[in-house]
């Protein structure tokens, strides 16, 4: 047979001829390269972006900003004398200005708009407020400037007078300063001694207290009654009896301490003259922002963000810290992995080893992979109408009764939310352990048969051991969905403000029917349902960036499980 | 019979009258038979895979499967311990009886076939579990638990499979990590630990080195003295080297057995003779 022209030689000397064009470029395979080095580059700068901006606009409200004194005139109107924080600026234009009806020239066209935090809501009732930078006037940063943060009303701002025991006044200016920070330290810690007794021993007694009342319904129920079974009441009534003693003596324990917390009162100057009787009891430290070094700044820093790591949330979510929204994520997290590990490996062992493969299975297979796709709200209504309000119910009805019409798991709570989304997760486990089942070689399965193994034995001995780290891989991927998930929690038990943790020292100690917190959830109500947005704003940035942090760890945790066990099982090649 | 050194001579050039001579004393009328194939058909969905199969493999003896490839010798040793089972859409007809039962009746425990019939496969395939553990496995499902009786067992069977040497100051390691031979010398202890009746092994050196198919080709004759062997192999000359009877199959037919020496110097049947001369295969 003769060469076709396109293979002579003539056509194809070993000299490349054409370099230069198009053609030629395309098929040295250089734009591949680049077209798929961009796309990860891509992906990676906006992971890194989208950290670094939680991060940069979440982290500095930690900082303690300096105060800056400075009198306000607006033109046309009494100036203002301001002591404040100075969060952001940026440039408005005229028109914008005028329209809000600011006395503003149309001469220049921006102007430079500040945002300060002035505090003292419970003064002024608002704490932060737009200036024009134009209109300040002697700006300062006085050296003794204090910033107090409340319990109540958010952060206060002034200067202070005096300290008061009771009516007497023991220290003022300079020295009132100093005692203040000891006695602060006093009251802080009788106030962790009232959170114990409150949170801790009240909280036991009321837990118990509430069992000794359902044992009781439990018996009326049963058609007893105290007259004729005494011998089944008296014993809950001697327990409850010795309960409200507790309780007693835990209440005037308590009422001691608000007494010795409230003795003492600082005396403040507010920057327009107003004189404020602060008490102790309502405050949780001061700082004079202007006074402190680099060094004490950074500290200061590092323990604000510890306290919103570790505290509980006040005022509406805007102050305070977010643990136990970080508690429940966490929890709900594990719990939904608990049932669906398990729960979907059994599935994918029967999809892959034992269904006959045919439409059948391929069609339950195709039915499975889509109920990934189905909206996650959708799978909240289910949660909602057939766990709540029927599983729920009726395991109410079966073991609760005595709690009726106050429902136990016939309402939101935490083990529905992780029901609910284990099986909204579902799918991804099942797919990824199929994978991991087909790839395991037939060679290994018939070894484990050879040697006079049933099929159970061989999946129970080789196939599913050697298949984990498949399963790690669904699991990491459900953690990852499950944990950014948002919208079924909120019909299947997030609550905005859980009054207490799903796990503590109550019998039995897991409480699975409690409402819970979320970080996710804990986003959208700071953000768009808090009444103070301004406070709210930083925070919402704080929290998503705690969210990121928390999904990655609890990610990094399952990968790092996967590549050990990878390690022991990296057989699957020869 | 004196084994390996008459018999790897064979490929030296040795007189092949005179051995044959010698070997043709052995007959396969006079050996106990372990195994006993009556008509075996077998079916891969429509098509015959097996045509009416009809032998009797020795005791205590080594019996090759020769012919060429997709002749049905792999197939045929699959149903000595009923691997076939696992293929969808494969059906036997015809009996293959161990000590007089049929293997394919119903109320046959097919683990427990397994453990009687133990096989050995052509790539070698040890889990991914440390040595021990690999030798281990068997007596695991059979119940055997005592540490003392699995310390000596898998000592044994190491020694039976003449790797002990080689790995009996790392147990615990990774069975992953020994060579392509040693690995397929641990399967085979693997297969001897159990202490089946006979072992089965489906072109066992075909993904070995010439050292490592030496040390299992003396391994397998060491074997012979207490387990029935039956081995498929491609390779004619190891056929010749280490059996005692040679069945030549040809497309779903068994077209000669007998004796080893006597198959491969007097062919009696013509498509024999051109396998084993090269004309095919």
């Amino acid at each position: 047979m003769d060469k076709p022209s396109e293979l002579q030689a003539s056509n194809h000397d070993l000299v490349a001829r054409d370099t230069a064009s198009v053609g030629a470029y395309v098929k040295s395979g250089a734009p591949y390269v680049w077209v798929t080095a961009a796309a990860i580059s891509v992906a990676f700068i906006i992971t890194v972006a989208l950290l670094l901006l939680t991060a940069s606009r979440g982290l500095p409200h930690f900082w303690p900003a300096d105060l800056m004194q400075t009198v306000y005139q607006e033109p046309g109107k009494e100036p203002q004398r301001l002591l404040a924080e100075i969060r952001s600026s940026e440039e408005v234009t005229a028109a914008r200005l005028i329209g809000a009806g600011l006395p503003v020239s149309d001469q220049k066209p921006l102007y430079d708009r500040m945002l300060l935090k002035i505090a003292n809501r419970d003064l002024g009732g608002v704490d932060f407020r737009y200036v024009l930078s134009d209109w300040l006037v002697e700006r300062a940063e006085p050296k003794d400037a204090t910033v107090l943060e409340r319990v109540e009303w958010g952060n206060f701002h002034g200067f202070v007078v005096a300290l008061k025991e009771g009516d007497q006044i023991v220290a003022s200016g300079e020295q009132a300063w100093t005692a203040y920070q000891e006695r602060q330290e006093r009251v802080n810690d009788l106030r962790d001694k009232v959170r114990e007794i409150e949170r801790g021993r009240i909280g036991k007694t009321n837990y118990e207290l509430e069992r000794i009342r359902l044992q009781q319904r439990r018996l009326e129920l049963d058609g007893k009654t105290p007259e004729r079974n005494a011998a089944e009441f008296a014993p809950l009534e001697a327990r409850r009896k010795t309960q409200d003693d507790k309780y007693e003596i835990l209440r005037k324990e308590l009422e001691q301490l608000n007494t010795d917390m409230g003795r003492d009162a600082l005396v403040m100057k507010t920057i327009d003259g107003q004189e404020v009787t602060l008490p102790l009891s309502k405050l949780i430290h001061g700082y004079r922002p202007n006074d402190m070094g680099l060094f004490a700044k950074t500290g200061f820093f590092l323990g604000s963000i510890w306290n919103f790591v570790t505290d509980e949330p006040r005022e509406a979510n805007t102050e305070g810290g977010i643990f136990p929204a970080i508690f429940g994520t966490v929890l709900m997290v594990m719990i939904m992995s608990v049932i669906v590990t398990p729960f979907g490996v059994v599935a994918a062992v029967y999809l892959r080893e034992y269904a006959k493969q045919g439409p059948m299975t391929q069609a339950i297979r195709i039915a499975v992979n889509n109920l990934a796709g189905v909206p996650s709200i959708v799978f909240g209504m289910f949660g909602l109408g057939f766990f709540v309000y029927f599983v729920g119910a009726n395991l109410d009805k079966a073991f609760y009764s005595e709690a009726l019409p106050s429902p136990t798991f016939g309402t939101p709570g935490i083990m529905w939310a992780s029901l609910t989304l284990a099986l909204l997760t579902l799918p991804v486990v099942i797919v990824a352990t199929e994978e991991g089942l087909a790839r395991i070689p037939r060679s290994i399965r018939e070894a484990s048969l050879a040697l006079g193994a049933t099929k159970a034995e061989t999946l129970w001995k080789v196939v599913l051991p050697m298949s984990s780290p498949a399963m790690m891989t669904g699991l990491i991927l459900a953690i990852a969905r499950a944990a950014g998930e948002v919208a079924p929690l909120m019909l299947v038990g997030v609550v905005k403000l859980a009054p207490s943790l799903p796990l503590d020292g109550n019998l039995p100690f897991i409480h699975l029917e409690r409402k819970f917190m979320h970080l996710g959830f804990h986003i959208y109500d700071v953000g768009f349902q808090s009444p103070n947005v301004e406070a709210a704003r930083p925070l919402v940035y704080a929290t998503a960036f705690l969210l990121v942090l928390v999904i990655l760890l609890l990610n990094l945790s399952a990968i790092r499980i996967r590549n050990q066990l990878r390690e022991r099982y990296k057989a699957l090649e020869h | 019979m004196t084994g390996v050194q008459d018999k790897t001579s064979l490929s030296y050039g040795l007189d092949m009258d005179a051995i044959a001579r010698e070997h043709s004393a052995v007959r396969l009328e006079d050996e106990t038979i372990a195994l006993e194939v009556d008509n075996l058909n077998l079916y891969y969905g429509d098509k015959r895979a097996l045509n009416g199969v009809s032998m009797k493999i020795p005791q205590k003896k080594v019996t090759a499967f020769i012919g060429p490839s997709g002749c049905g010798k792999s197939t045929l040793l699959r149903c000595f311990n009923r691997m076939n089972d696992l293929i969808d859409g494969c059906r036997t007809e015809g009996q293959i009886r161990l000590d007089g039962k049929n293997i394919f009746d119903r109320d046959v425990d097919v683990a427990m076939l397994r453990r009687r019939v133990g096989m050995v496969f052509q790539k070698p395939n040890p889990f991914p579990k440390s040595i021990y553990e690999n030798v281990a496995y068997g007596l695991r499902l059979a119940g055997i638990n005592k540490k003392r009786v699995l310390d000596e067992t898998v000592e044994w069977a190491l020694k039976g499979a003449a790797l002990w040497d080689e790995v009996k100051n790392r147990l615990e390691d990774s069975a992953l990590g020994l060579s392509g031979g040693q690995q397929q010398r641990l399967v085979i202890a693997r297969a001897i630990a159990i202490q089946p009746d006979v072992i089965l092994l489906d072109e066992p050196c075909s993904a070995l080195d010439p050292i490592s198919t030496l040390k299992v080709e003396e391994l397998i004759t060491e074997l012979k003295n207490n387990y029935t062997i039956v081995i498929v192999t491609h390779n004619m000359q190891q056929a010749a080297r280490v059996s005692d009877y040679t069945a030549f199959m040809y497309v779903g037919d068994l077209i000669e057995y007998g004796n080893t020496d006597r198959l491969f110097t007097k062919p009696a049947k013509k498509q024999t003779e051109d396998y084993i001369t090269g004309r095919y295969g």
